[in-house]
């Protein structure tokens, strides 16, 4: 009799799993995330700067750094991150299908993306713009210029869109040739098969100083033809873990406002400003409200280290990408990176 | 004993009965698995509602918003997403039937070449089988198209075999004739041509059995599919225009082109189906009885003759049934284009799927198309395969 409970109930409960299937319900991200133990994360296969293996095949890079700390909020461990390598064609349905808790792939936000297809757009973590990047030999000075160009680019992102959209609006004539493979899109544009490559002006820099045999032979055309604002995403449905992304780059960019960097972190946790105290948790309060331990933001900066850190790190002139902070800077310095309020 | 055991030998209890038990089982069977597709959907559905991503084939009217080139048919980003599907599957189409009419004649050549007497030739044609069929067709793609860019030259240095014909990294391109109406009526009379020299054939067989007297059918029925069209154009005025193709800042423009992807696709495909082709050919060829050789030579029947009048029509019946599954092969294989960028039906597909997020639907889609093709062949394979089936009486 006790036997065919224990069956009923096995049985009951594996109906119940199967039925509530991948689906988010409010809360349960986090806990997928705790009983894991690591936070699962999609980004890029290898995009110099954002996300790419370095020689022991761990991730570096800006996106792959947001995801560090996101670890680190939830567990005080930037470890535990599972790196998901994907294509820009498969990051939305590893995201929608729950096989990754978060998505941070330089994933333009969009209006479609924040609502038809399911996701929550967290802050913008790097502001980009699409540009072209041409040989210095074919003399071509303005993307107006391109009338007739072949044009190599990548499929199924917003940069598909913008480029038709450019030519449309300028009355101009192109050949795309798209092509999934990063590698292999580079590889067609450096053997002279297309006259020019496009995608992200932060992807063309990263392009040039990997790939490129000289990258002196290359110009970056001055046309930017689209706002490519780049924010990791989440699932509709599960406000939490929504918050708890949201703050943790919201975390990042108000610790470099405030002076606080992995260096001073403990030095900082003195200092008597009020809303410091809060954020690194010395006043309790702004780590039960999300759910996580009150010192999720000083285990981030330590960890991982504030905005400026990353960007100068991964991106920034400490980096073969040598990419100035532009409108990544904070709004303090004329940029548009800027911070909710602690409190 | 009982009476019902003498009255009813065969009468067992349904449970018993091994015919009963077999439908009970297989409706059950049936039944199963259909309650796991419904259950799954049902799933699928439910999920995609809480998480709030809209169902149903309502996109296909959006506009694409992305640009396609190569097309045959006009397209512009302005168009639908069903139109562009419809581009990237002509694109599909086009592969595969080029694919499949090179690929059987090439594996023909290779097939009748294995069994060849000449040493050199039947050792070449088994080299070819055996590297062809025994490496990934996906980096034998990679490597035509490898061959075909970096092989030929930048468009600034390119190739001019024939005046007005470029070869370059951007593939060949050559002049196209300008549209005319005549050239609708040259095709009707090259049908009707064809029809002639269909109805030639069997009364030259029909004359053959009766008087023994053969006609040269073949070359006559040739002349009636060449010589309408002909006659036709010249009668219209000989009318031709030839879109040129220009040189560009960039490459060319106008004429007709072939891309390095399409080509590397389409060599990829042929040389690799030819491989498979050549070796049912060859086991067609074989499954002829040797007696039939011998009888076909003691009567003096040349070479040429023998492998034509006696062992290809024999080999066909053999040769036919596995054929179609390379056809279906072929077809299906032509979706690896999306690993150099050529636009097929499956490439299109993708884009479609990123730019709207509807994966259950395109993928359905792509699915019922590739199934439609798959079955459109099969058919039309089985209907020549019961034409040349052996009647036994």
């Amino acid at each position: 009799m006790y036997k065919i409970k224990l069956l009923g109930a096995a049985l009951a409960s594996l109906a119940l799993g199967l039925a509530s299937g991948p689906a988010a319900l409010a809360g349960a991200t986090l806990d997928g995330v705790r009983s894991r133990g690591v936070v699962t994360c999609a980004v890029n296969t290898g995009l110099a700067g954002f996300s790419m293996p370095d020689r022991e095949g761990n991730y570096q890079g800006l996106d792959a750094d947001t995801c560090r700390a996101i670890a680190a909020a939830v567990f005080g461990d930037a470890h535990k991150v599972k790196f998901v390598p994907a294509t820009a064609q498969q990051r939305f349905t590893l995201l929608q299908t729950g096989e990754v808790d978060v998505l941070v792939r330089n994933t333009t936000w969009t209006l479609l993306r924040d609502t038809e297809n399911g996701f929550n757009l967290a802050p913008v973590t790097y502001y980009d713009g699409q540009g072209f990047m041409v040989a210095k030999k074919l003399g071509v000075k303005s993307a107006k210029e391109l009338d007739g160009a072949t044009i190599c680019l990548q499929p199924g992102t917003t940069t598909e869109l913008n480029i038709a959209d450019y030519f449309r609006t300028s009355h101009l004539t192109f050949k795309p040739l798209v092509i999934e493979k990063l590698d292999e899109v580079e590889n067609a544009f450096f053997s002279g098969r297309c006259d020019a490559y496009t995608t992200d002006r932060s992807g063309l820099a990263a392009t040039r100083s990997a790939k490129a045999p000289n990258p002196e032979d290359y110009v970056i055309l001055p046309e930017i033809i689209s706002k490519e604002p780049l924010a990791p995403a989440v699932r509709h449905g599960d406000d939490e873990w929504f918050d708890i992304v949201k703050w943790t780059i919201f975390a990042m960019i108000a610790a470099e406002e405030k002076g606080i960097a992995s260096a001073n972190v403990d030095e900082m946790a003195k200092s008597d400003d009020p809303e410091i105290k809060r954020m690194l948790g010395i006043s309790p309060g702004m780590g039960k409200v999300l759910h996580l331990d009150d010192r999720w933001a000083y285990a981030i900066v330590k960890q991982v280290g504030n905005y400026g850190e990353v960007f100068e790190r991964n991106v920034g002139a400490r980096s073969p990408l040598k990419l100035a902070r532009g409108l990544n800077a904070l709004w303090t310095e004329g940029g548009l990176m800027y911070a909710m309020p602690f409190r | 004993m009982t009476t019902r055991a003498e009255g009813a030998p065969g009468r067992v209890a349904p449970w018993n009965d091994e015919r009963m038990r077999s439908v009970v089982f297989q409706l059950a069977a049936v039944a199963l698995v259909f309650a796991l597709f419904v259950y799954l959907a049902g799933n699928a559905v439910d999920n995609l509602r809480r998480q709030g991503i809209a169902a149903g084939f309502g996109f296909l009217e959006r506009e694409a918003s992305f640009a396609i080139s190569p097309t045959l048919i006009p397209y512009s980003p302005a168009d639908s997403y069903a139109r562009a599907l419809s581009a990237g599957l002509l694109n599909t189409l086009l592969v595969a039937s080029l694919g499949i009419v090179f690929a059987t004649l090439l594996g023909f050549l290779v097939g009748i070449a294995r069994l060849s007497g000449n040493w050199l030739v039947s050792r070449l044609s088994l080299a070819y089988v055996e590297i062809i069929r025994n490496t990934p067709l996906l980096l034998q793609i990679y490597l035509w198209w490898d061959v075909l860019r970096l092989g030929a030259p930048q468009p600034g240095a390119a190739w001019q075999p024939l005046p007005h014909v470029f070869i370059s990294n951007r593939g060949v391109v050559f002049p196209a004739p300008v549209y005319d109406p005549l050239y609708l009526w040259m095709l009707v009379a090259a049908a009707i041509g064809g029809i002639a020299a269909f109805m030639l054939r069997r009364q030259a067989r029909a004359r053959q059995a009766r008087t023994g007297r053969m006609l040269p059918a073949g070359w006559l029925g040739l002349a009636l599919v060449v010589l309408p069209p002909v006659a036709v154009f010249f009668a219209g005025g000989a009318p031709y225009l030839l879109d040129l193709p220009r040189v560009t800042r960039f490459d060319f423009s106008g004429g007709q082109s072939i891309t390095p992807e399409f080509a590397a696709l389409l060599f990829a495909l042929v040389a690799y189906t030819a491989a498979f082709i050549g070796e049912i050919v060859r086991g067609g060829i074989l499954a002829v009885g040797r007696g039939q050789s011998e009888a076909a030579l003691a009567l003096g029947l040349t070479r040429g003759q023998l492998l034509r009048l006696v062992v290809l029509p024999q080999a066909i019946r053999v040769i036919v049934p596995p054929m179609t599954s390379e056809y279906l092969n072929l077809t299906k294989n032509s979706s690896l284009a999306v690993g150099i960028g050529f636009f097929d039906l499956f490439s299109v597909g993708s884009t479609v799927v990123n730019q709207t997020g509807q994966v259950i639907e395109v993928m359905s889609i792509l699915i019922a198309t590739y199934l439609t093709l798959s079955l459109v062949t099969s058919l039309l394979m089985n209907l020549y395969n019961r034409a040349t089936a052996l009647v036994e009486r």
